[in-house]
């Protein structure tokens, strides 16, 4: 009796739950808000404040995300991810939109279903160790034991770095970045290793972060960005075309503050750019029109962005380096809107 | 005709009322509606992958792991090299980490629990109050919280990597490295060593069915002690001798001086056990321990206190009740809830990710995982995995639970 | 008689008991030392000696690791922040900070973090919500947990009915956007249902009815349940909505624990029943539905719930998290359930099956009548032993990205404003401690209620 009832139940809910196919954005517009998924605390790139409110570099993408499909930035919700379950959770559809500083690598984005819609950060990894080891280079590591990250570039990266340069040594995996931070200042290991944003975000925490220092060596290339599914190539332009635009915005020298003057302004590349002429881009990539300026406004170009979240001024201190503009010496370059 | 419509009445009212008939119908439409239900997610399946373009089947077990894995026993026994092993060997690799760490903790959870279980029922009252306060704790505390103490407390307590304290006059030490200890290197001929203690543990096994026995004819027990040591300990000794002692160890080595990143403890001499397994290995069974305390409590205070006064009557010693009156029925109280502890501990044991121990959850369904994203094969053989070690502990309790059973008419 | 003064003529005055058994000597020897006083053989010296040794090592070792505790939680702790100085007050000069010596716990972080470690990011001007919820729960457990309290039934009764709906309703804030025809629907079926399973059992509308007209007004009745709770969910009470992301923290342990203890007990009592029906195929499913889930770590039932179950449901389905790991957790639990109820179900003697039969009571009544609520008396403390550890298992929601109070805590260390060395250990120590007095307090009541219900063997 009891199961018939348990089954009847189920199929309910079966018939209650079946949906039509749609595209990400219009799912997306339909339930009224974006799922992002983002670290589990990353300080600079996705960490929760005091009031427990996602802030970031990799959170502020998908904020602007929001703001080019709603007009409001606050319409995303995160979905925080340790790194082993990204990609599942990506190509589940458990998120819309994968922002974690996750490196674009061949293979993830030819096997794995994914697309990676850009480089928002080009990182590379960095290690970090005791002063008191005397080590100055990470050619002099052999036979150091390492605490890494498990489920990363990183993990892999140093396993050939090390083969290469024919060093022995000892990898102990951690699956939250605290543990592995909290290993090393343990003593567990010699080497903390991982993107050289993260190590100035992590040493933080270390009880003395000035007997620690980084080496010089980057071993690896690590350009991070977000990811989408394969196979919707209108969010997949959508998300490579927001990233684009907080870039313009920064070139045109755009800002969050002065962007409704700049909507008056005569250029005609800033006035296309923002949608105040009849120029139809946002609706070529199924936004509003004021999508670009919607962006700006509510969350700011890649330049401030970058000083909110990571720039000198945090207590991460990096600087712009190879992420400047391609028109101040960096290599964030993007393709005009036009 | 209406012979006709008799009989159809007839099944319909056998289908109604019959409780075998109407036995049969219920489990005949459930098994509809379950066939349906599986059949309609196995669709869902099958078509979310086409749409996502996502590989299928067994293949990657063939294919080269590229990553380096965490000294450990599994890492031992696989000879797993990153670049030349397969994920297959890393799924045994991560399937032997995991029945290791279970087995040795279901030991000492078993050990710490009957001592603490006996503690708290201790005439002395620091004894009974220290296990009581212990039980306490480790019962209503998480355990991932008791993991990350038991592993960074370990790991503040022991000498930095290029240091150590010695242990056994320098035979083995421990640092933050690990815990170092010779290991065993076994030559030619210590098969026959092994084959003869094997042979002893059998010659034990008849000598103690016919002590039995004797002892039922006679009413006297023939001596066990003596006959016991020479078939467990004397045989294999004169075979050990006699094949020119085919057992050697292998001494840790501690280099203090070279390159300071070659100090310390090498990597490939002696036995070592990792600080990560030892935190695991601790938490698991310190945990585990304060269910068990309970149990073994609950089922000695089962036995009627008049079992120990028969006991008494009859002239045993307080050792021999306990050991032929006590402890054998407490243990038909205590069996059944242990099983489920030892499933427990197995099941918990996949917190191991946390702390870095390469377990089946950490190196399967973690690392690997992330290199080849077929979730569903990876989970399906972590599950399976799980479920028959599950099964085999069930299994063997059962079987252990039957023997010990009270026989009734 | 001869008045012989060697005759006492009154009672001998009461002396007080000798100084070596009263106070704390008297204890000391009744209760310690007594187990090491027995120096009559040899081999009883030994154990004697052995017994004082480890006596005094247990004392110091118990005695050193609580004076470590209070070191750090109390002595050396930094207790304020006046200054807004964050990460500093903790932290010593050489670490960027203004603390001398060595610092213990960090209490300012903890005042800074209390309401994202209770509440998560609920709304602030909406907290008074989870807070009645709080109040309510504890008044309503409170009542029935104090055992002369008048009405506790009815009480009881409405912490399993109402309580959660309100619950649920100024949690979310209702206004779900839930189908109008969907609950228009249900409740129609709901009502037919109900009148025909009623006027079948009265054998108005045919064989078929007379016969499975009992399950069918219980089916109408699920659904009439189920169009009312919707209902409710959807009207517009003016409270704002507050979506399952914003919850955290203690209130997400508590939901996730009360709604999975609540939800397994039905799908518990099902599956026990089906582990000992006399139906093959029911058995058969039941002992393959309790050994799979127990047999499996909890750790990979969440992963599957959050991020494999997309995967098995059409394309596009979209579930609330909170509610996949409900649905998760209560599964899992539902099978520990099922053989606590089990146990239950094989207590009750054989007597009361045959007697129940012999008055001719069908399987539903006597199940419903006679067995259960016999068993379910006896199992209760297993089922607060289940909550228990369910309690402490929900620490492992985590993984699906929701955040729990071990969450809240976790995800608090990677504030740079506050990443000090001391922040875990003082987190962590917060964390444990809260687990420790909830579980304490549960494993307590059960222990209460064992000898409770023991009275029928009291000697």
């Amino acid at each position: 009796m009891k199961f018939k009832k348990v089954l009847l139940g189920l199929a309910v809910v079966a018939c209650t739950a079946s949906a039509q196919a749609a595209t990400t954005l219009e799912t997306i517009k339909e339930k009224g808000y974006l799922q992002c998924g983002v670290s589990q605390g990353l300080p600079g790139f996705s960490n929760p404040d005091d009031k427990g409110n996602w802030t970031g570099l990799d959170v502020d993408y998908c904020r602007a995300l929001a703001a080019a499909i709603f007009g409001d930035a606050e319409k995303v919700r995160f979905t925080p991810l340790s790194a082993k379950e990204r990609f599942t959770a990506l190509s589940s559809g458990e998120i819309d939109v994968l922002s974690r500083n996750t490196t674009w690598s061949m293979t993830r984005d030819t096997q794995l279903g994914l697309n990676f819609v850009g480089v928002t950060y080009y990182d590379g990894q960095g290690m970090m160790v005791p002063k008191s080891l005397g080590a100055t280079s990470a050619k002099e590591l052999d036979g150091a034991k390492i605490c890494v990250n498990t489920g990363t570039t990183t993990e892999l990266n140093i396993t050939d770095y090390f083969k290469t340069h024919n060093m022995g040594f000892e990898l102990v995996a951690f699956e939250k970045s605290d543990e592995v931070i909290a290993a090393y200042g343990a003593g567990r290991c010699d080497v903390y290793t991982t993107d050289r944003s993260g190590v100035a975000a992590e040493r933080l925490k270390l009880a003395n972060p000035d007997d620690h220092m980084v080496l010089p060596e980057i071993i690896s290339k690590e350009p991070l960005g977000p990811v989408v599914r394969q196979g919707d190539d209108q969010w997949f332009n959508i998300g490579r075309w927001v990233y684009y635009a907080l870039l313009n915005a920064e070139e045109f020298g755009i800002t969050s503050a002065n962007v409704d003057e700049m909507a008056n302004s005569e250029n005609p590349e800033i006035k296309r750019f923002l949608g105040k002429d009849d120029s139809k881009f946002g609706e070529g990539i199924g936004l509003g029109n004021d999508w670009a300026y919607n962006i700006v406004k509510l969350v700011g170009n890649y330049g401030e962005i970058y000083d909110r979240n990571v720039g000198p001024d945090t207590p991460l201190k990096l600087e712009r380096g190879v992420n400047a503009l391609w028109t101040e010496g960096g290599i964030q370059y993007a393709p005009p809107v036009r | 005709m209406q012979e006709d419509t008799v009989r159809q009445q007839s099944i319909i009212n056998k289908l109604l009322y019959n409780s075998t008939w109407r036995g049969w119908l219920f489990q005949a439409l459930v098994l509809l509606g379950l066939l349906g239900f599986f059949s309609w997610i196995i669709y869902n399946t099958v078509s979310n992958l086409q749409r996502l373009d996502k590989k299928s089947g067994f293949d990657f077990l063939s294919q080269r792991a590229g990553f380096e894995i965490l000294d450990s026993p599994g890492v031992r026994l696989m000879d797993y090299a990153p670049g030349v092993s397969t994920y297959l060997d890393v799924f045994w690799v991560g399937a032997i980490n995991t029945i290791t760490v279970a087995i040795l903790g279901i030991i000492a959870a078993t050990l710490l629990g009957f001592l603490i279980g006996v503690m708290r029922l201790s005439r002395n009252r620091i004894f009974s109050a220290v296990a009581t306060v212990y039980v306490e704790i480790f019962r209503n505390i998480p355990l991932l919280l008791q993991l990350f103490f038991w592993y960074f407390f370990a790991l503040r307590a022991v000498p930095e990597l290029r240091e150590r304290w010695s242990l056994f006059g320098g035979l083995g030490g421990i640092n933050k490295s690990g815990l170092y200890l010779p290991a065993p290197v076994f030559e030619q001929g210590f098969g026959y060593v092994a084959l003869a203690f094997v042979l002893g543990v059998a010659g034990c096994w008849l000598y103690a069915r016919f002590a039995t026995a004797r002892q039922f004819a006679t009413g006297r027990r023939p001596p066990t002690l003596p006959v016991y040591l020479l078939l467990l300990i004397g045989i294999p000794l004169v075979v050990f001798l006699v094949q020119g002692s085919p057992l050697s160890w292998e001494l840790p080595v501690f280099k203090e001086d070279g390159p300071i990143l070659r100090r310390g403890y090498q990597a490939d001499a002696g036995m070592v056990l990792k600080p990560e397994f030892i935190g695991l290995w601790l938490a698991l069974s310190l945990y585990t321990a304060s269910f068990i305390a309970e149990i073994v409590r609950a089922g000695i205070l089962a036995v009627p206190h008049g079992q120990t006064e028969a006991s008494q009557a009859l002239g045993l010693s307080g050792g021999m009740a306990q050991r032929l009156i006590i402890i054998p029925q407490a243990l038909r109280v205590i069996v059944p809830p242990l099983t489920s502890q030892f499933l427990n501990l197995t099941k918990n044991s996949s917190l191991a990710v946390a702390i870095a121990y390469p377990d089946i959850v950490s190196v399967f369904a973690g690392t690997a995982l992330n290199q080849i994203g077929q979730e569903i094969e990876m989970i399906f053989m972590m599950m399976m995995l799980y479920l028959i070690l599950s099964l085999l502990t069930s299994l063997f309790m059962n079987w252990f639970n039957a023997r010990i059973r009270l026989v009734e008419r | 008689m001869a008045n012989a003064s060697y005759l006492r003529t009154e009672d001998a005055p009461l002396l007080p008991p000798p100084v070596s058994d009263t106070g704390i000597a008297g204890w000391m020897r009744r209760h310690v030392l007594s187990t090491m006083n027995d120096f009559s053989s040899p081999g009883a010296g030994i154990r004697s000696v052995l017994m004082g040794l480890l006596t005094l090592l247990l004392l110091y070792y118990g005695l050193s690791a609580l004076w470590g505790i209070i070191d750090f939680a109390f002595i050396k702790a930094v207790w304020s922040d006046p200054e807004g100085l964050k990460r500093g007050v903790c932290t010593t000069a050489e670490q960027g900070g203004v603390a001398t010596g060595e610092v213990g716990a960090c209490w300012p972080y903890v005042q800074a973090k209390v309401k994202l470690f209770i509440y998560g990011r609920y709304p602030e001007s909406e907290l008074w919500r989870p807070n009645l919820i709080f109040a309510l729960l504890a008044a309503g457990l409170g009542w029935i947990i104090i055992d002369k309290a008048p009405g506790r039934r009815f009480i009881a009764l409405l912490m399993l009915s109402v309580f959660p709906l309100a619950a649920l309703i100024l949690l979310t804030g209702g206004h779900a956007g839930l189908s109008r025809t969907g609950m228009v629907i249900m409740a129609v079926s709901g009502v037919v249902l109900t009148l025909a399973g009623h006027l079948g059992l009265r054998g108005v509308l045919g064989e078929i009815l007379l016969a499975f007209g009992g399950g069918v007004r219980l089916l109408g009745l699920l659904f009439l349940i189920i169009a009312a709770v919707m209902f409710f969910m959807s009207i517009d009470y003016g409270l704002e909505k507050v979506p399952t992301d914003f919850w955290g923290g203690l209130l997400v342990t508590l939901v996730v624990a009360l709604t999975g203890i609540v939800a397994s007990l039905p799908l518990g009592i099902v599956l026990a029943l089906g582990r000992r029906s006399s139906l093959p195929l029911f058995r058969v499913l039941s002992i393959t539905f309790i050994e799979f889930w127990r047999g499996v770590p909890l750790i990979s039932v969440l992963f599957m719930s959050s991020v494999m179950l997309p995967l098995f449901l059409p394309e596009g389905t979209d579930f609330d998290k909170l509610l996949r790991a409900l649905i998760g957790v209560a599964l899992f639990s539902s099978a520990y359930m099922a053989e606590n109820i089990r146990g239950g179900l094989q207590a009750i003697p054989k007597g009361q099956y045959e007697g129940a039969s012999a008055l001719g009571l069908s399987y539903n009544q006597s199940m419903r009548m006679i067995i259960l609520p016999q068993a379910l008396k006896i199992v209760i403390p297993g089922i607060v032993n289940t909550f228990i550890s369910l309690f402490k298992d929900t620490t492992l929601v985590l993984i699906i990205g929701l955040f729990d109070l071990l969450g809240m805590v976790q995800s608090s260390f990677t504030d740079p404003s506050w990443a000090t060395p001391v922040t875990s250990a003082t987190g962590y120590l917060v964390c444990a401690v809260t687990f420790w007095v909830f579980c304490f307090s549960m494993s307590r009541y059960s222990v209460h209620l064992e000898k409770k219900l023991h009275t029928g063997h009291k000697r």
